[in-house]
C-alpha cells in the first residue's frame, strides 16, 4: 500500500551475484519507493553488503535488471553516483581533519560550490548542536557524535537516496535513538533510506524490512506483518526463526 | 573539485609528525649519513710493501703512493712468507710487490710487473684498494713516458675518470637521490592509498563520481611536488656541504628526475592496489622496492662484482638506470646524446606501471 502512492526509486529484479562457484545474491526480487525507510537484514555473510556495493555501482552484477534513480547499474553508474549517499561500515571520515574540512572535502568531491558547502555545513552542524566543535580533529570527538557527523555528510549533496551500512554499530543506545531520529527526518524530507544492521529493535523503525539468509531474500514486508506471519512478537524472534528453518533446511 | 582533494592530501601529510619526518628529515639524515659516515673513500689505508728491486724506480712510486694520502705504509716486508701472515694478523689491507730488477727490466723491456694483492673478505674496499693503487701506477706511468716512450702494462679502471679525487660521497649523492625518491613516490604514496582502504574512506570516495583517474591524480599531485622539493634539497646538501660537481644540465636533471618520479609514483599506486592495510603496502615496499634498489642498482655494491644472474637482475631496476643518468650528469656533464638508451628504458618502465597501475586501480572498482 506504501508502495503504491510514491514512485519506487530501486527496482531490482532477478539480481545474482556470482564469485566464482559462490553465489553471493541468489535471485533477489524488490522495490523501494521514494522516501522509503528500507530495512536491509541478514546475519554476516548473508549478502548485504554485496547488494548495496552493485545498488551504489561499486560492484557490477551477474545478472538481473536493477535500476536506481531511475538509472541502470550496468552503464549508468555515474548518473546514480550523483543521486546517492553512502556511509559505510567502517566509520568513512577522515580522522587527522577537522569536521569543517570532512565538510569541506566531502562537498567539494561532490562538485559543490564553496558557498553552498559553507552554507549547507553550518546548517547541518547546528541541527547537531556541533557548531562548538567544528575546528577540532575527528579523533577528538566520540563515536556517536561521529557517526551523526558522517550522516550528515553523506547528505550534503542531498542525494535521493542514502544507504547506510550498518551505521550504528558499536554506538550507545541514546545516540542510536538520536541517530533514528535523524533518519526519520531524511525520510520525511523525501529521502529514500536504505540501511542496513544487527539490530533487531532497530529493524521495528523501518516501513518495510527484508531478512536475507544465505544470499537469498526469504521475507520482505512491514515488521508489524513479519511478526504475524511468524506468529512472533518480536522481530528479534521472526529474525531467529527464519534464520533457524534455513539452518535445519541445510542440515 | 581536484583542488579539494589535493588540499586534504597535504592535510593529512602535513598533520602527521612521521610523514613529515620521514618526507624532511630523512632526506637530510641519509645524505649526511651516507656522505660522512658510509662512504667506501678510502684514506690511510695500511699497506705493505715487498720491494724486490728497491731501486731509484720503486722507491720513486712507493713515495708517490704515500705521498697520496690514501696509504699509509705498515711495514716493508721482507720474504713473500710474510705476506700471509699480516693478513691474517689483519695489520693491512693491501701487499704491493715489486719484481726484482724493477728499473732495469723497465729500462731494457719496457714492461715490469707489480703485483697487487688485496685483502678481499672486504671485496669493495679491496677493489677500491686496486684501482686507487692501479691509478697511481699508471700516473707514474705517465709522467715516465713524457720523458721517453713506454709501453704500458699496467691497465687502469675507467670508472675513476671522472672522479680524480677519488671522493666516494659523489658516488652516493646520485644514489642517495635515487633511493630517496622511490622512498617517498612509491612507499608514501601506496601507504597513503591503502590508509584510504583501511579506513574505508576509499568506499566512499569510490561511491562518490570522482573517476578512478581522479582519485590517483589528486593522491600523487602532493608527492611529486614533494619528491621533487626533496631532490632540490639533497642538491643543495650535495652543492654545499659536499661539494658535489654540478657538471650537467640542471633543467635536463630534473626532468629526468620527474620521468623517475612518475615511474616511482605508479609503482606506489600499483603496490596499493594489491594491498588493503598501510602494513602490508609498507613491508611490499620495503621489500619490492627498497631492498632491491639498495642492493642491486649498483648503488652500495658494483655491478660489475656481482654473479651473472644478478647483473641480469639488475636490468629491470629501474633504480639502476637513473642512477647512471644522474652521474652522467652531474659527474661527467654529459647532455642527453650520451644516455637517451637509459632515458628509454626508464620511459619505457614508466609507461608500463602507469599503465599497469591504471588498469589494476579499475579493475578493483568492479
Amino acid at each position: 500500500m506504501i508502495t503504491k502512492q510514491r514512485p519506487p526509486v530501486i527496482q531490482v529484479q532477478n539480481l545474482v551475484k556470482r564469485f566464482g562457484n559462490f553465489i553471493a545474491n541468489d535471485n533477489l526480487n524488490f522495490d523501494v519507493a521514494q522516501g522509503e525507510i528500507f530495512g536491509f537484514l541478514g546475519a554476516n555473510g548473508a549478502g548485504k553488503t554485496t547488494a548495496i556495493k552493485i545498488l551504489c555501482g561499486l560492484m557490477t552484477p551477474t545478472s538481473g535488471q536493477i535500476s536506481v534513480a531511475g538509472f541502470d547499474v550496468y552503464r549508468q553508474t555515474d548518473q546514480i553516483k550523483k543521486q546517492i549517499g553512502y556511509m559505510s561500515q567502517k566509520f568513512s571520515m577522515y580522522e587527522d581533519l577537522t569536521v569543517k574540512e570532512n565538510f569541506q572535502f566531502y562537498g567539494g568531491i561532490y562538485g559543490l560550490s564553496n558557498i553552498v558547502i559553507r552554507e549547507r555545513t553550518a546548517e547541518m552542524l547546528d541541527k547537531l548542536q556541533m557548531s562548538g566543535i567544528k575546528n577540532k580533529t575527528l579523533n577528538e570527538i566520540p563515536l556517536g557524535w561521529k557517526q551523526k557527523l558522517a550522516f550528515s555528510v553523506a547528505m550534503i549533496h542531498r542525494p535521493l537516496i542514502v544507504f547506510l551500512d550498518e551505521p550504528t554499530g558499536g554506538v550507545d543506545p541514546i545516540t542510536r535513538r538520536q541517530f533514528w531520529e535523524m533518519i526519520y527526518e531524511a525520510a520525511n524530507n523525501g529521502i529514500t533510506v536504505f540501511v542496513t544492521t544487527h539490530y533487531m529493535d532497530e529493524a521495528e523503525y523501518c516501513e518495510r524490512v527484508s531478512i536475507m539468509v544465505d544470499g537469498r531474500i526469504e521475507a520482505l514486508d512491514t515488521p508489524k506483518n513479519l511478526r504475524e506471519q511468524q506468529g512472533v512478537s518480536s522481530m528479534n524472534e521472526v529474525f531467529i526463526k527464519l534464520a533457524r528453518k534455513q539452518n535445519l533446511n541445510n542440515g | 573539485m581536484m583542488k579539494g582533494f589535493i588540499v586534504k592530501e597535504f592535510l593529512h601529510i602535513f598533520r602527521d609528525r612521521r610523514t613529515m619526518l620521514i618526507l624532511f628529515g630523512m632526506p637530510i639524515v641519509q645524505v649526511l649519513l651516507f656522505g660522512f659516515a658510509i662512504t667506501n673513500e678510502i684514506n690511510n689505508a695500511q699497506i705493505a710493501i715487498l720491494d724486490h728491486s728497491k731501486d731509484n724506480v720503486t722507491t720513486a712510486i712507493t713515495a708517490k703512493m704515500l705521498a697520496s694520502g690514501y696509504f699509509q705504509l705498515n711495514k716493508q716486508l721482507e720474504s713473500s712468507d710474510q705476506i700471509a701472515s699480516v693478513f691474517q694478523n689483519g695489520e693491512v689491507k693491501e701487499v704491493i710487490v715489486f719484481e726484482p730488477d724493477f728499473a732495469q727490466k723497465i729500462s731494457k723491456n719496457h714492461t715490469a710487473k707489480v703485483q697487487i694483492i688485496t685483502d678481499a673478505s672486504d671485496p669493495n674496499s679491496a677493489n677500491l684498494l686496486a684501482s686507487y693503487t692501479s691509478a697511481i701506477l699508471m700516473d707514474y706511468v705517465g709522467e715516465f713516458s713524457s720523458i721517453r716512450p713506454l709501453p704500458v702494462n699496467l691497465s687502469t679502471q675507467t670508472s675513476m675518470l671522472y672522479n680524480p679525487e677519488l671522493k666516494g660521497v659523489f658516488m652516493f649523492v646520485p644514489g642517495t637521490i635515487t633511493i630517496l625518491l622511490m622512498l617517498i613516490s612509491a612507499m608514501m604514496t601506496s601507504i597513503s592509498i591503502a590508509r584510504e582502504k583501511e579506513m574505508g574512506t576509499m568506499e566512499v570516495l569510490l561511491v562518490s563520481h570522482l573517476k578512478p583517474l581522479q582519485i590517483i591524480i589528486g593522491k600523487v599531485i602532493p608527492y611529486i611536488l614533494l619528491s621533487f622539493v626533496n631532490a632540490l634539497v639533497i642538491l643543495f646538501l650535495a652543492a654545499t656541504v659536499f661539494h658535489m660537481p654540478m657538471n650537467g644540465s640542471m633543467i635536463l636533471l630534473l626532468s629526468e628526475s620527474m620521468l623517475f618520479i612518475i615511474m616511482a609514483l605508479s609503482m606506489g599506486i600499483f603496490i596499493s592496489t594489491i594491498s588493503n592495510t598501510q602494513q602490508t603496502a609498507m613491508l611490499l615496499s620495503m621489500f619490492v622496492l627498497m631492498l632491491p634498489t639498495i642492493l642491486l642498482s649498483g648503488f652500495i655494491f658494483p655491478i660489475e662484482n656481482m654473479p651473472v644472474p644478478l647483473q641480469l637482475l639488475s636490468n629491470i631496476m629501474p633504480s639502476k638506470w637513473f642512477i647512471i643518468i644522474v652521474k652522467s650528469i652531474m659527474l661527467k656533464g654529459l647532455g642527453i646524446a650520451y644516455f637517451w638508451k637509459e632515458t628509454i628504458i626508464l620511459a619505457g618502465m614508466m609507461s608500463a606501471f602507469v599503465f599497469l597501475s591504471a588498469k589494476k586501480f579499475k579493475i578493483r572498482l568492479a
